[in-house]
C-alpha cells in the first residue's frame, strides 16, 4: 500500500517529521546572534576602528534576535509548561539540557551587560533630559547608577572590554553548541559529523555579519544619512574571509562524504539530487554561496564605484541570508527526509496556520525586527555616526 | 434427635455467620502466601526473535496495539517483509500499516524472503536516554527503556537519536511513547502481549539475570545478532539467523 509522500520504505514511525520549520528557525536565529556579536567584538577587542559605526547596531541586532531565539523551541515542545525543568533537573548527558544555561549566560552576562555598560552614559543623560514615561523608563534603565564621571566611564570601558573578551568564546559556544546538538546524533548520518559545530559557527558568523551589513545600509538609507564606505568595505572584507572558511569547511564535508561513501551515501546522494535539489544545490550552494562569494571576491579584486559596491553588498548580504536559511533548512528538514533504513524517503508537510506552521514561523521571524525597532528608538545606535557626520 | 424446620434455620444461620466471619478474616489475613515481591535488581530483560519462525501474521502488532492502546498510525512493534533479489544493492522491504493486518499474499518470485519483527531494542547504552534534556526517558534497573510521560517535554530529541525508528510522539499526550516491554505485565510474572500472542513463538521474552532462563542455552547454540551492531547501543533484542540485508 502506498503512503502519500513516501517513496521506498520508511520505518512506520518515521513517516511524519518530528522537527519542523520552527527548529529550522532556532539555529538560524542563534546564528544571527552569534555572528552579529562577533562583528561587534571586531571593533571592541580587535580594534578594527573602521567598523565602529556598526558596533552598537550589531549589539542591538544580537539582542533583538536573542530575545526571540527560545520562542520557536517553546512553541515546538509538546509540553512547553515543563520546559523550566531543564533548569531544575537538567540531564547532564544531554546536549540539549545545556541550552537554558548557555542561553541565560549569553543573554545576561554577555549581551545585556555589555549593552548596558556601553549605553550607560547615554541612559543617564536621557533620564535627565526627557520627561514623563520616557524619563521613568530611562530612570529604571540606569539601575540607580548615575555616576558618569571620567573615572566611572573608564571603569565601564574596562569592564565592557573584559565582557567582550568573555563574549567571544561565549558566542562561539552558543552556536558551536547548536551544531553539536545535531552533529552528535550518531543515528543520523546526515547530521553526525564532528565538523557540524564548526560549520555552524562559521555559517553563523557569515549570516550575522551579512545581517548587520544590510541593516546598517538600510538604516542609513531610512535616516537619509551617508553610508560610511570605509566601514562597509571593511565589513565586506571580513565577510569574504569568513565566508571562504565557511565554504571550505562545507566543501570539505561534502568531499569527505563523497570520497568515503559509507553505507548512507547512496541514500543521501539520491536525496540531494531529488528532494533537496532546489533547497540544497540551487539555493544553498548556488544562489546562497557561489554567487555571493564571487561577488564579494570581485569587490576584493576590483575597485568598483561606491554606488556599485553598495549594490553588490546589499545583494550579497540578502543572498547570504537566504542561503544560510536554506542551509539550516537542509540540515534540519533534510536530516529527516530519508529513512534510517536508507531504503526510502518521506516528505515534509508544512502546515499554514498550525502551531508549527508557516504563519507562526513568519511571525517569529518578523518579531526580532519589531524588537529591533523598539530598541533603536530606546537606545539610538547611530550617535557616533551622527557625531562623525556633524564633525 | 429430631430437627424441625425452625432448628434447621437457626443452626444454618449460625453456620452462615461463622462461615462469612471466617471468610472475611481470611480475606484480611490473606489465605494464600503473598506472591514474591518483584525486585528490579534481580532481572535484566530482553527478547529473542527467531526470524525463521516468524510467519508475518501480525498477531504481535495487534496484541501490542490492543494491550497498550497504541494510537492509530504509530507502532510500538511492527513486522517488515524482506525480499532480497540476488545481485541488488538494496532489499525490497514492505510493512503495510506496520503489518497490523499481516501481509497480502506475495507475488511468486525466486527472491530470498523473510519477515523481521521490530520493537524497541531496550539498549543498555541507549542513545535515546542519553539525549533527553530532563531525563524523562531512562533505562530501568531491570533493563527496560521507559518514558515518564508526566515529565517528558515532548522535544523529540530522543526520536531523532533512536537508530531503529522505535519512538513517536503520542498525538494525545504530546509526550514520547514507545515499547515498554509490557512492563505492567512482566513485573507481575507475565510475558509481553506480543510474545503471548505469537502463534509460532518467534518472539520470546528473556531474563538474562535468571540462570534458569532458556536464553542462555539458546545463545550458546545459535548464531544470533542485533540490529545495526555498528551503533554500539548494547541492544538486548537478539535475532536468530538475521540476514545481512536487514536494516
Amino acid at each position: 500500500m502506498m503512503i502519500p509522500g513516501v517513496d521506498g520504505f520508511m520505518y512506520p514511525n518515521e513517516v511524519e517529521l518530528q522537527w519542523s520549520i520552527l527548529i529550522v528557525l532556532y539555529p538560524y536565529i542563534t546564528g544571527l546572534v552569534a555572528g552579529a556579536f562577533i562583528l561587534a567584538s571586531l571593533e571592541r577587542v580587535f580594534k578594527v576602528e573602521a567598523v565602529r559605526p556598526t558596533y552598537r547596531l550589531a549589539l542591538l541586532t544580537a539582542l533583538a534576535f536573542l530575545l526571540v531565539a527560545p520562542l520557536p523551541l517553546q512553541l515546538h515542545l509538546g509540553h512547553p509548561e515543563r520546559s523550566f525543568e531543564m533548569y531544575l533537573t537538567p540531564h547532564t548527558s544531554s546536549a540539549m539540557a545545556m541550552f537554558g544555561f548557555v542561553y541565560l549566560w549569553y543573554l545576561t552576562v554577555v549581551l545585556l551587560l555589555e549593552i548596558w555598560l556601553d549605553y550607560r552614559a547615554d541612559i543617564v543623560h536621557m533620564s535627565k533630559t526627557t520627561t514623563g514615561v520616557t524619563r521613568l523608563v530611562y530612570k529604571v534603565l540606569t539601575l540607580g547608577s548615575d555616576n558618569v564621571s571620567e573615572a566611572a566611564r573608564r571603569v565601564d570601558d574596562k569592564v565592557g572590554y573584559v565582557i567582550t573578551v568573555i563574549g567571544i568564546p561565549s558566542a562561539f559556544m552558543l552556536h558551536g553548541y547548536v551544531g553539536f546538538i545535531f552533529g552528535s546524533v550518531k543515528a543520523n548520518p546526515w547530521w553526525s559529523t564532528p565538523l557540524m559545530p564548526v560549520v555552524f559557527l562559521f555559517s553563523a558568523m557569515v549570516s550575522g555579519i551579512a545581517a548587520v551589513l544590510v541593516l546598517y545600509m538600510a538604516a542609513m538609507k531610512v535616516k537619509r544619512l551617508p553610508i560610511d564606505m570605509r566601514c562597509v568595505d571593511t565589513i565586506a572584507k571580513y565577510l569574504f574571509y569568513t565566508f571562504v572558511i565557511d565554504f571550505t569547511l562545507e566543501m570539505l564535508d561534502l568531499i569527505h562524504r563523497t570520497y568515503e561513501a559509507d553505507e548512507s551515501f547512496r541514500s543521501l546522494d539520491f536525496m540531494v539530487h531529488t528532494r533537496l535539489w532546489a533547497s540544497h544545490v540551487l539555493l544553498q550552494i548556488g544562489a546562497g554561496t557561489v554567487v555571493p562569494l564571487l561577488l564579494l571576491a570581485a569587490t576584493q579584486l576590483r575597485r568598483f564605484a561606491p554606488g556599485a559596491r553598495k549594490a553588490i553588498y546589499s545583494i550579497t548580504s540578502c543572498l547570504i541570508l537566504v542561503g544560510i536559511f536554506a542551509m539550516r533548512w537542509n540540515v534540519v528538514i533534510g536530516g529527516q527526509l530519508f529513512s534510517k533504513s536508507f531504503l526510502g524517503y518521506t516528505s515534509y508537510k508544512m502546515g499554514l496556520v498550525t502551531r508549527e506552521g508557516l504563519l507562526p514561523a513568519v511571525a517569529l521571524m518578523l518579531l526580532p525586527f519589531a524588537i529591533f525597532f523598539v530598541l533603536i528608538k530606546l537606545l539610538p545606535p547611530w550617535q557616533h555616526s551622527e557625531a562623525n557626520a556633524a564633525d | 434427635m429430631e430437627m424441625n424446620r425452625r432448628d434447621l434455620f437457626r443452626i444454618g444461620g449460625k453456620l452462615l455467620v461463622l462461615a462469612s466471619a471466617g471468610a472475611t478474616l481470611e480475606q484480611i489475613m490473606g489465605s494464600e502466601p503473598a506472591p514474591e515481591a518483584y525486585k528490579m535488581a534481580d532481572h535484566w530483560w530482553g527478547m529473542i526473535v527467531d526470524i525463521d519462525k516468524c510467519i508475518g501474521c501480525g498477531s504481535c502488532v495487534r496484541a501490542c496495539s490492543n494491550e497498550n492502546q497504541v494510537p492509530n498510525g504509530y507502532f510500538r512493534t511492527w513486522v517488515e517483509r524482506y525480499e532480497v533479489p540476488e545481485g541488488y544493492v538494496n532489499p525490497i522491504v514492505t510493512s503495510p500499516e506496520g503489518a497490523i493486518n499481516g501481509f497480502p499474499l506475495p507475488k511468486p518470485t525466486n527472491f530470498k524472503a523473510f519477515f523481521v519483527p521490530k520493537l524497541c531494542n531496550h539498549c543498555a547504552d541507549s542513545p535515546c536516554t542519553q539525549v533527553c534534556p530532563v531525563g524523562a526517558t531512562f533505562v530501568s534497573p531491570d533493563g527496560v527503556v521507559l518514558v515518564d510521560k508526566e515529565y517528558c517535554l515532548g522535544c523529540r530529541y530522543c526520536v531523532q537519536a533512536c537508530p531503529y525508528g522505535c519512538r513517536y510522539l503520542h498525538p494525545e499526550t504530546e509526550t514520547v511513547d514507545k515499547c515498554t516491554l509490557c512492563y505492567h505485565r512482566i513485573t507481575k510474572g507475565l510475558t509481553t502481549a506480543c510474545c503471548e500472542n505469537c502463534p509460532t513463538q518467534a518472539r520470546q521474552l528473556v531474563d538474562f539475570k535468571n540462570p534458569k532462563d532458556p536464553v542462555h542455552e539458546f545463545l550458546r547454540t545459535h548464531k544470533v545478532s542485533v540490529l545495526k551492531p555498528q551503533m554500539a547501543t548494547e541492544a538486548k533484542v537478539y535475532y536468530n539467523n538475521l540476514d545481512g540485508a536487514v536494516r
